[in-house]
């Protein structure tokens, strides 16, 4: 195998079988970290042996193998260096009774590892960084550069975080039936995060859009939804990054400036993400199960990626989403996306009397500021708009927003 | 598989009896369901002593070792197979006795 071939084989099994092989040895040896490096190693190995020996015809299971040998050569050192650590020890996950499957999931390992990563005892920036590396595969320095963390704070964050799912017990196995629902929001709200970290990306020295953390998120959740099929939070989130994601090339224009949704290149939408989350939201519509909330903002998402202009966009039917949403997410901002719809509807007046009663609540909120900015201008009240703009400015943390509103602040007359 | 849950209170008032009962009721839970080690409630933090004889001689200072709002007003010490089975517990306890629950592994098992 030529050099770019074996690096080409090892990308495409890292994407596809590293949380196989890290979920494989969590299990087998109840030990996140023995399982990280074993993982690791064996894919150091592969691009040594695979370059000699070629591709074998299922990488996967080649993996697992060499990745399960280092571990074994791992606690054999370990055991000999400490004598009393027993291997008995070591695997106490094997002298607990296996658990039944729960109905409706599939007792995946790689599902296991997922939960265990957005564990509710862990912080949820930790909970974000143990399941890019450990599910995910990225590396430390991957990691802490999408978070414009400290590599060292990074590596920190995540070994304390697998000794204390080592010392604590953190069991490795999908939840039961009961706790199953508020586990999975809590896996959702991660790779929701990390979405929005790449969407939304912030700082002064930082491209407006991480699509590194994009196409990770989509990635991920596509990996749960294969493995939770029948759930519909899942589906809808799946949906909503899809329907976000399509717009991608029309929402920053070539200088870098935020396009607003009204204003960008339909033809720049990816139509085959589009169709994709279009068919998801159908699904979820077609099983008649109240949406929960991932299911709405999808839905809603649909809604405006099927106009084929700006101005054809059924608003009627978004205000209709966000009523929805506001019975089930009394977030603040969900009151202010549904003003800013209300103001398509209604007009700016009234959008402007919803939002100027939120200001307690989100007054450190560049949308809010924003928001009331465009409205003010809408209104012709060029002075008040100036100030809210520029409010929004000293806000925002994305520089392709930070354009787009300084622009639009600098036109006011 | 042995976890400490410290509970922390932030006032001087004692359990109030219905409190008392949550916490007994709970107690008799542990037991029967075989999680139970040892529990206790301590005095204040004003009846503590901290004795420090690391040096040639001891020293003895009246008060906790911590002045802060919060601090220790009694604990458990549970059996439990893993954290999840622990956290529940801690949550159950925690509404029990209304007062908020650390749970903190012991070493070793």
């Amino acid at each position: 195998m030529s050099a770019t071939e074996v690096r080409a084989a090892i990308t495409q099994a890292h994407h596809e079988e590293w949380a196989r092989v890290l979920a494989a040895l969590a299990s087998r040896f109840g030990d996140l970290d023995i399982a990280e490096e074993a993982a690791a190693e064996a894919f150091t190995t592969a691009v040594r042996r695979w370059a000699a020996d070629g591709e074998p015809p299922n990488p996967g299971a080649w993996l697992t193998t060499t990745a399960t040998r280092k571990a074994i050569d791992r606690i054999r050192r370990e055991n000999k260096r400490a004598a009393k650590q027993t291997e008995a020890q070591m695997l106490y996950e094997h002298d607990d009774p296996p658990e039944p499957p729960d109905e409706g999931s599939i007792d995946d390992e790689r599902l296991r590892l997922i939960f265990i990563c957005c564990h509710p005892a862990l912080s949820i920036e930790t909970r974000v960084a143990l399941t890019l590396r450990m599910v995910g595969g990225l590396t430390v320095t991957e990691i802490a550069h999408a978070f414009l963390v400290q590599e060292t704070a990074m590596g920190q964050r995540i070994t304390r975080a697998k000794a204390k799912i080592k010392m604590a017990r953190v069991p490795f196995r999908v939840p039961a039936a009961e706790d199953l629902p508020g586990r999975v929001s809590a896996v959702l709200a991660v790779l929701y995060l990390v979405f929005n970290d790449g969407y939304l990306a912030t700082g002064p020295n930082t491209g407006p859009v991480r699509h590194e953390l994009t196409t990770e998120a989509i990635r991920l959740t596509r990996l749960v939804r294969a493995l939770m099929p029948d759930d519909g939070e899942v589906a809808g989130l799946l949906a909503l990054m899809l329907l976000i994601e399509s717009r991608r090339n029309a929402r920053v224009s070539a200088s870098g400036e935020l396009v607003p949704l009204d204003e960008q290149e339909r033809a720049a939408w990816d139509m085959a993400l589009i169709a994709e989350g279009h068919q998801l939201v159908r699904e979820r519509l077609a099983s008649g199960v109240a949406p929960g909330r991932y299911q709405i903002l999808a839905a809603i998402n649909a809604v405006h990626t099927s106009a084929r202009r700006g101005r054809e966009t059924d608003w009627s039917q978004v205000v209709a989403l966000y009523d929805q949403l506001v019975r089930i997410d009394l977030s603040p901002i969900v009151v202010l996306n549904r003003a800013i719809a209300i103001a398509e509807l209604d007009g700016p007046e009234v959008a402007l009397a919803t939002i100027d009663r939120l200001e307690d609540r989100l007054a450190d909120y560049h949308a809010f500021h924003a928001s009331r900015a465009d409205l003010l201008r809408r209104l012709g009240r060029a002075r008040e708009s100036r100030a809210a703009y520029d409010k929004a400015i000293e806000l925002a943390g994305n520089t392709a927003e930070t354009t787009y509103l300084t622009r639009r602040r600098d036109e006011l007359t | 598989m042995q976890y400490l849950f410290s509970v922390i209170h932030d006032s001087n008032e004692l359990a109030t009896p219905s409190e008392m009962a949550a916490i007994d009721a709970f107690n008799d839970r542990l037991v029967a369901d075989g999680h139970w080690v040892f529990a206790g409630g301590l005095g204040g933090p004003d009846t503590a002593t901290v004795i420090d004889n690391r040096g040639e001689q001891a020293v003895f200072t009246d008060g906790p070792f911590l002045e802060s709002k919060e601090y220790l007003a009694g604990f458990w010490v549970i059996e439990a197979p893993d954290l999840d089975v622990a956290l529940k517990l801690a949550t159950e306890g925690s509404t029990h006795c209304n007062r908020k629950i650390e749970v903190r592994p012991f070493l070793g098992a």
